[in-house]
């Protein structure tokens, strides 16, 4: 049982002293800026004042209108770094599922090899992991190389039928961001998947199989109602980072395929807007929240579900 | 289930390895995942300029890359903030961890909520906050002797990875027995002799696994430091984006190599370190604990 604070203060307050600090002072204060920034103005070159302005936030709904955002700027922004989370989402889900089922039902002395293999990329650091894509993507990459030599192929078996090879634009571009998001968001979907997988109840799968149901009935109708809440965290922590990736739009995306984050930093740095930077920069931490929200919703229901089928 | 079963016979129903879409998936997922890498390392290699045109081996451009005056010290300044944050973060971390799985108090809720904030917020999020923290209330002085200079890096480092820290930790404190702690207070130590000699030994594997967590993140940390670092702070990873700003050639590949080559090897040594099974944690029935 926890012990009351009273009971040993001085313990208490040794060990309480440094992470409050920290977390206060160099946690809390510097995005508490942030957010009064947010509402404050522009005043000279450097200095920022607090007017309790709302026109930041306005100016990111600027030009929207009932049904129609083609005007929009900032919410269009908005909605495109959604609809590259969400696809990055949803291919991570699609590729990792197979793989984590995969590990769950490994023989165990496989299971240690299986994790590290998907753990040992993302011990990489994410920048070389970034440039790695660039020789794959460009022009002359490696893809391009490869449909190359098939096309020269083709063409030398039937006398040049194809034509000249027209390499494939794979890099700055919106397919090029997506591709990275995956590569460098499948190992955050893949561990809490394995560690949802590897929880469940196995003789109920068998139950499933044996009493007529196919493997994808089963998969479908067992296994991800019951792994509901770790599909659920899974994909929330694909999505966050994908949403605020900053990397790898810059470094593999065109110029119309940034996100938030790239928008921030312009702000930040080169526009020098801060109060607007710190205004996009809240919004993506109010979805943050929402997000959370969401899945601590759908998990307290889920195992509701769960606690009222036993009882 | 002591011998293994022979191949001929089909696959058992949960056996997923042994079926072929199964196998197929990791085999993408697997090339996939280590393709871009592996490429990246070979042509660090390559004699020739290109990044995808084999023309022969050399290493020549390895020796470039150590005789880069600035990449060698931007590396010695991303070892050293990685050092210091984790040193950091690993005693503010653990003390963290322990005062909220060991008291009752008021606030305790908030306290664990705010906690788990730099666990998510966007790390673009946290880089402007330290942006407009170190240009408007605590302006990190100009021109301090090395180390002093990181102290801003370091910071920030520390700021989100010490919550990092303190999960791992607060795992491990769950299985700690509190009558254990109790039993050597009734013996006559202090609660600070009892916490130092009875739960700090408890928890060492997870304030190894913890620090080698808390290294890796500073090591790779990008968008936070490209906001905190100056002209003359400059790490190992906003180095190597400058220079793929600049130009993408073999010394970029030969870099990032060594980079990889360095994290896999710390992730290795802690591994062993740990026993293997540190990779199945919580998975394996705590069989890895009795080792």
């Amino acid at each position: 049982m926890e012990q009351s604070w009273r009971q040993a203060k001085g313990l208490f307050f040794t060990l309480l002293s440094a992470p409050l600090f920290w977390l206060v002072i160099f946690f809390v204060a510097p995005l508490s800026i942030v957010w009064l920034y947010s509402f404050g103005e522009n005043q000279g070159l450097v200095d920022v004042a607090f007017t309790g302005t709302w026109s930041n936030y306005g100016k990111i709904f600027k030009g929207l209108r009932w049904l129609d955002f083609s005007d929009a700027l900032y919410v269009n922004l908005f909605l495109k770094s959604f609809w590259f989370a969400g696809l990055t989402t949803f291919i991570c889900l699609v590729l990792g599922f197979p793989v984590a089922l995969a590990i769950t039902f490994a023989p165990e002395r496989w299971k240690p090899w299986l994790l590290l293999m998907v753990m040992l990329p993302f011990w990489t650091n994410l920048l070389v992991r970034t440039y790695a894509l660039i020789a794959v993507l460009r022009t002359k990459g490696f893809v391009n190389m490869g449909l190359e030599s098939v096309h020269n192929g083709i063409n030398s078996v039937s006398g040049g039928a194809l034509g000249a090879f027209d390499p494939l634009p794979l890099l700055n571009n919106n397919f090029a961001v997506v591709f990275g998001l995956v590569f460098v968001n499948l190992p955050f979907m893949i561990l809490p998947l394995y560690s949802a997988l590897d929880r469940l109840d196995r003789s109920l799968l068998e139950a499933s199989l044996d009493l007529g149901a196919g493997h994808v009935r089963t998969m479908f109708n067992v296994v991800v109602p019951m792994a509901g809440a770790g599909i659920a965290s899974g994909i929330l922590i694909t999505f966050i980072p994908a949403l605020g990736s900053y990397l790898t739009p810059d470094m593999l995306g065109g110029p119309e395929s940034q996100m938030i984050a790239n928008v921030i930093e312009s702000q930040f740095k080169r526009a020098n807007n801060w109060p607007f930077g710190a205004a996009l920069s809240f919004i993506l931490v109010y979805l943050t929240f929402i997000a959370i929200a969401l899945q601590g919703v759908f998990q307290a229901r889920s195992q509701a579900r769960s606690q009222g089928g036993r009882a | 289930m002591s011998q293994s079963p022979s191949r001929k016979l089909p696959p058992a129903p949960l056996e997923y390895l042994r079926r072929w879409p199964i196998q197929l998936s990791l085999v993408v997922v697997a090339i996939f995942l280590y393709a871009p890498l592996l490429t990246m390392m070979l042509f660090s290699f390559n004699d020739d300029r290109s990044i995808t045109q084999w023309s022969g081996f050399s290493l020549k451009y390895y020796k470039q890359a150590f005789q880069n005056e600035s990449l060698i010290i931007a590396f010695m300044n991303s070892l050293t903030i990685a050092f210091f944050s984790t040193l950091i973060s690993l005693v503010v971390g653990a003390m963290a961890a322990i005062v909220l799985w060991r008291f009752r108090f008021g606030g305790k809720t908030l306290f664990d909520g705010t906690m788990a904030v730099p666990i998510v917020v966007p790390e673009i999020c946290l880089g402007v906050g330290m942006l407009v923290f170190f240009a408007k209330v605590l302006p990190w002085p100009q021109g301090l002797p090395w180390p002093l200079n990181l102290g801003a890096i370091i910071i920030a480092h520390v700021s989100f990875s010490f919550p990092f820290v303190a999960v791992v930790v607060r795992a491990r404190l769950g299985s700690f027995n509190r009558e254990l702690e109790e039993a050597a207070k009734d013996l006559g130590a202090s609660d600070f002799r009892a916490l130092m000699d009875v739960v700090i030994p408890h928890i060492q594997p997870s304030l190894i696994a913890g620090a080698l967590l808390a290294f890796t993140l500073s090591l790779d940390d990008f968008v936070i430091t490209f906001f905190t670092a100056g002209p003359d702070t400059v790490t190992f990873p906003v180095k190597v984006y400058s220079m793929v700003r600049f130009s993408v050639t073999p010394e970029v590949n030969a870099a990032s190599t060594i980079l990889i080559v360095v994290t896999v090897l710390l992730t290795f040594l802690a591994l062993k370190f740990q026993g293997s099974s540190a990779l199945t944690a919580g998975h394996d029935g705590g069989a890895g604990e009795k080792k």
